[in-house]
């Protein structure tokens, strides 16, 4: 192990020596004293050594190689504590860096263009006032807006619109529906956008009245569906029935401008009103769907463009006010104020959604590694006990302290590289599963989840940071031994050294605490999700398939749909094994809404409910099992165009408008909207409470109006039908049923109980990955007061040898090793809950029917884990007990 | 540390941080020399005022070594004794001449602020 230079070092010292002994001997010493005085004159060979190796510099490397090797061997000898340190180490560092990874895509990358950082938003500062139709999750601007924009700005060099839509691609039958984007025509330009086939579009692409538009595919769309090919330019795609011809093909790296989504198709603004038909909306001042972006000129700061946007928003609104806008929005709409937010990491609902959690499971997960590391340095504490003696033999003969430390360091610093790759490994696995985990949410999420530099220096952070967490203590305290008495080789103590344990004591205690909280953290979102799924919407979802029919490529008469819309629901429930079938505007809990001011016609004070809307057939109460208190259902014959306009509310609409007075028989009038004017209906029906949007909300005042007495009858049905089939046979029937009627109709399908478990997601992810950690927690935190209270056992064996052969019972042994593990505990848990009572408050907004303060939660948590922990003390207390005193005194 | 070798560290000089580079390098004009006889040479030079400390000789030497301003071979001694014996290289004989004349100037400027101090209190 020695190297060429070691044994030099030695040669030129013995001959050091060697002359002074003849000096000394040649001036007349004694031969015998002349070798001492030489070896005292020249003091600690040892140490000339080591100072003098440190002189040779490249040794320095050679000496951390050496290190390297020691410390592997050391840990190829404890295969047990390495296997579980590394373990341990590797759980803990993957699940940080899986949700870092996650977090770092969804969050901290910029998006895939030149210069993200000059993009810009521009947005309202309130949309507060907005009246229309909205069709972004996203708060959007409308078309005349973005026009009156962009034709007054001066603070951007260059400015887009750009709204998401999905396509059917298909011209019949079962749809499929792809990803598009409306874009302006310089979009791909400012945004510095290359194809990588064929050309992008430029202005000339959108130019008002654009029939037989031009398209631009995404990279991935091009070679999923169009095997990569050349010929795919010059092709063309049918989109909603209408055709646009494929120019070019974006770069690959280009996924849109929404992070956690993808784009297929890109088609110009211009091309809206011949995709959708009709007049489309490109006038309409009222349809919100269009996002802004743009780069800023050189030299301007995002306040200064916020300046000017705010100078140019007076004017801008005042000639935009759409015409019929509703009296109590106008004012709003006058006073709205532009502003320029970052754009630099694009949009992304999934960051919306998902930001708030993955922090706080990042926190967890960050917590659940340190505890990993308070095990690994109680683990490395007993061994440095262990080590005494060889390092104070080492520390006698002369090797520094730092040197020393250094080496033990090298130890930890392996374990933790090693754990560390381990878990990036991990990670990668894990990361993609957690957005797997995701993707039940519905809409397809596409995340780059490569392993880049970000996710690599995070890992290599947490190796060091763990390294130093669970290793320099225990190497601090090997080193700091009083060499003399240890030397003597003493194993024997009357008590436990208090000193030496006194850092594992404040070790168990922390885990104990941390592992509190992060237990009642899981209860509480096992129990919020718990709730959630339990929770009465008041409507059974169990057997009813819902089914989108699209009846647009038919081409129908408006006077002629409804017709045709009953005819096609009477053939779905002759349908052998439907139970029932009603038409509906808006399906319960999908996340839509639709929502107006209301008053009592014969209220003077014209006092404004504002209530939910929704538009039903006949026997929608009866199949979604929703009771009929008072008054009727609709009646497909009775309630048609011709007839009054009748409406069914619901319990709390009685409640909230009518003070709990029998609603049947009243009327009620709609606020006027940009689209229809105020209207009247008399109440035929009174229906018990159901969830409307979401199951986390209050049941709000609902009015159901009737299916047939649209204004404008729509080209389409959805259907909720409730039947005993299968749902794959069910849609089989309901596919030929449809074909039969016309080859042309469309058609989607969803089980209504998925669709509201998908609304339960982000619950059911940190119950999981919570309850998890929470495992793991309590797991650590056991193993931590094991492996304390069996040292302590360890070290007391002669003082309980001595209790027991002065006469004391099991039992009081049993008992002294119980005291100290309920001690530990008691500690631990009154620090557990007062971080508890801090920390869970953090968690409030994601919790449902339940407070962060939960006092059966907390009281279930300490429970849960005193029995644990107080289990895992039964084995050491039980060998203390049977601590036979002879062998334990003899043993010396 | 026993109350007869503290006496003998009573009429001893700490050497000044870097002057022991110099030393060696001074001594090393005279010919090459193993570490035994450096410390011997520096002591006797000294009149017994400078004992080098073996702990800060060897490291100085092999530090001098990697700066490439002494080179070390292997020689037997008369009496059969392998030593490693240290020559002064060229960059040594130009650092030596550099650092001598620094050091003059050294010792000139802090003879003149003590002489001047002295004309001060006069």
């Amino acid at each position: 192990m020695t190297s060429r230079k070691d044994d030099e070092l030695d040669e030129e010292i013995r001959a050091h020596l060697a002359m002074s002994v003849r000096d000394r001997i040649d001036r007349g010493e004694a031969a015998g004293d002349a070798g001492a005085a030489a070896r005292r004159e020249f003091g600690n060979v040892a140490l000339v050594k080591e100072v003098t190796r440190a002189m040779w510099g490249r040794m320095w490397l050679e000496r951390c190689v050496q290190d390297l090797r020691y410390a592997a061997r050391l840990l190829v000898q404890h295969r047990a504590f390495t296997f579980v340190a590394i373990l341990s180490l590797a759980v803990g560092i993957g699940a940080n860096a899986a949700l870092f990874q996650v977090l770092d895509a969804v969050r901290l990358r910029a998006l895939p263009i030149s210069n993200p950082h000059e993009l810009l938003e521009v947005r309202l500062s309130s949309i507060d006032g907005a009246r229309g139709s909205f069709n972004s999750w996203h708060p959007s601007l409308t078309n005349p807006i973005w026009e009156a924009i962009r034709d007054r700005q001066q603070a951007f060099s260059g400015l887009f619109a750009w709204g998401a839509e999905q396509f059917n691609l298909t011209a019949g039958g079962p749809v499929r529906m792809i990803s598009g984007l409306w874009v302006s025509g310089n979009a791909f330009e400012v945004l510095g956008v290359r194809p990588s086939y064929g050309r992008l579009l430029s202005g000339n692409d959108d130019r008002r009245g654009c029939a037989a538009p031009h398209a631009v595919i995404s990279h991935a769309f091009w070679q999923r569906e169009l095997g990569g090919s050349p010929s795919a330019i010059g092709r063309t795609l049918t989109l909603n029935g209408r055709t646009a011809e494929i120019i070019g093909v974006t770069e690959p790296r280009f996924f849109g401008l929404e992070v956690g989504r993808t784009f297929d198709v890109a088609v110009p603004i211009c091309a809206e009103p011949f995709i959708d038909g009709g007049a489309g909306r490109l006038d309409v001042g009222t349809h919100w769907w269009l996002t802004i972006m743009g780069r800023v000129k050189p030299g301007w700061s995002r306040d200064q463009a916020t300046s000017h946007l705010q100078a140019i928003s007076q004017t801008l609104f005042k000639t935009t006010l759409p015409p019929n806008y509703p009296a109590v929005s106008v004012e709003k709409y006058l006073a709205f104020q532009l502003e320029a937010v970052p754009a630099d990491s694009g949009i992304s609902r999934l960051r919306e959604n998902y930001q708030g959690p993955l922090w706080l499971l990042l926190g967890t997960a960050a917590l659940v590694l340190v505890m990993a590391c308070a095990n690994l340095a109680n683990l490395l504490l007993a061994r440095a006990s262990a080590r005494v003696r060889e390092i104070a033999v080492r520390l006698s003969l002369g090797a520094s302290r730092g040197r020393i430390v250094f080496q033990l360091l090298t130890e930890s610093l392996l374990l933790a590289t090693i754990g560390a790759a381990v878990g990036v490994g991990w990670a990668v696995v894990l990361s993609r599963s957690l957005v797997d985990f995701l993707n039940n949410a519905g809409d397809e999420i596409v995340l780059d989840l490569g392993v880049d530099w970000h996710v690599l220096a995070f890992a290599i952070a947490l190796a060091f940071i763990t390294c130093l967490l669970f290793g320099l203590a225990p190497a601090l305290r090997a080193t700091r031994v009083e060499t003399a008495s240890m030397m003597k080789g003493h194993t024997r103590g009357l008590t436990a050294d208090r000193e030496r344990t006194g850092i594992r004591r404040a070790l168990v205690v922390s885990q104990i605490a941390l592992s509190l909280l992060l237990l009642a953290g899981a209860l509480l979102f096992v129990q919020s999700f718990r709730n959630l799924v339990r929770v009465n919407p008041g409507f059974r979802h169990d057997g009813v398939l819902i089914t989108t029919l699209n009846l647009r490529p038919l081409g129908l008469a408006p006077e002629r749909r409804n017709s045709f819309r009953i005819d096609l629901l009477q053939r779905l429930r002759a349908i052998p094994g439907v139970e029932a079938v009603a038409a509906v505007a808006i399906t319960p809990v999908s996340g839509s809404s639709w929502g107006n001011d209301v008053w009592l016609a014969d209220d003077t004070n014209r006092r404004h409910t504002n209530s939910l809307f929704n538009r039903v057939s006949a026997g929608y109460f009866s199949a979604l099992r929703i009771p009929l208190i008072a008054g009727r259902d609709f009646d497909d014959a009775r309630d048609t165009s011709s007839s009054t306009e009748v409406a069914i509310v619901n319990e709390a609409f009685a409640r909230a408008a009518m003070v709990g007075r029998n609603p049947v028989g009243a009327t009620i009038v709609v606020e006027r909207t940009p689209n229809t004017p105020e209207k009247s209906y008399l109440v035929v029906g009174l229906v018990g409470d159901a969830k409307y949007i979401d199951l986390r909300e209050e049941i709000a005042p609902t009015v159901f109006l009737a299916g047939w007495q649209e204004p404008r009858p729509s080209n389409g049905i959805e259907a909720v039908i409730r039947s005993n089939l299968q749902p794959s046979e069910l849609m089989a029937a309901i596919t030929r049923e449809a074909a039969a009627v016309n080859p042309e109709i469309t058609l989607t399908f969803d089980v209504m109980t998925e669709q509201i478990q998908r609304t339960l997601v982000r619950e059911r992810l940190m119950a999981t990955l919570s309850g998890f950690f929470g495992g793991i927690a309590t797991l650590l935190a056991t193993v931590g007061l094991y492996g304390v209270i069996s040292y302590t056992v360890a070290r007391r064996s002669n003082e309980i040898g001595v209790r027991m052969a002065l006469g004391a019972a099991r039992r009081d042994i049993a008992r002294l090793i119980l005291r100290e593990a309920t001690l530990l505990l008691a500690f631990g848990v009154a620090a557990g809950l007062a971080l508890s009572l801090g920390l869970t408050r953090l968690a409030k907004t994601l919790l449902f029917g339940l407070e962060p303060h939960d006092p059966l939660t907390l009281v279930t948590a300490v429970l849960a884990l005193g029995v644990v922990a107080l289990a895992a003390t039964y084995f050491p207390a039980r060998r203390a007990m049977n601590i036979e005193p002879t062998i334990a005194l003899r043993a010396e | 540390m026993s109350l007869k070798s503290k006496a003998r560290y009573q009429n001893r000089i700490e050497l000044l941080q870097g002057t022991l580079d110099l030393l060696i390098l001074q001594t090393l004009q005279w010919g090459p020399q193993h570490g035994y006889g450096i410390a011997q040479a520096i002591r006797a030079g000294s009149s017994e005022v400078f004992q080098v400390d073996t702990g800060s000789l060897y490291p100085a030497l092999h530090r001098l070594e990697r700066q490439k301003l002494i080179s070390a071979a292997w020689k037997v001694s008369e009496n059969r004794q392998r030593t490693r014996v240290y020559r002064l290289t060229s960059a040594g004989r130009r650092q030596l001449t550099s650092q001598r004349s620094k050091w003059a100037q050294f010792v000139d400027a802090v003879a003149g602020v003590l002489a001047r101090r002295r004309t001060g209190e006069a």
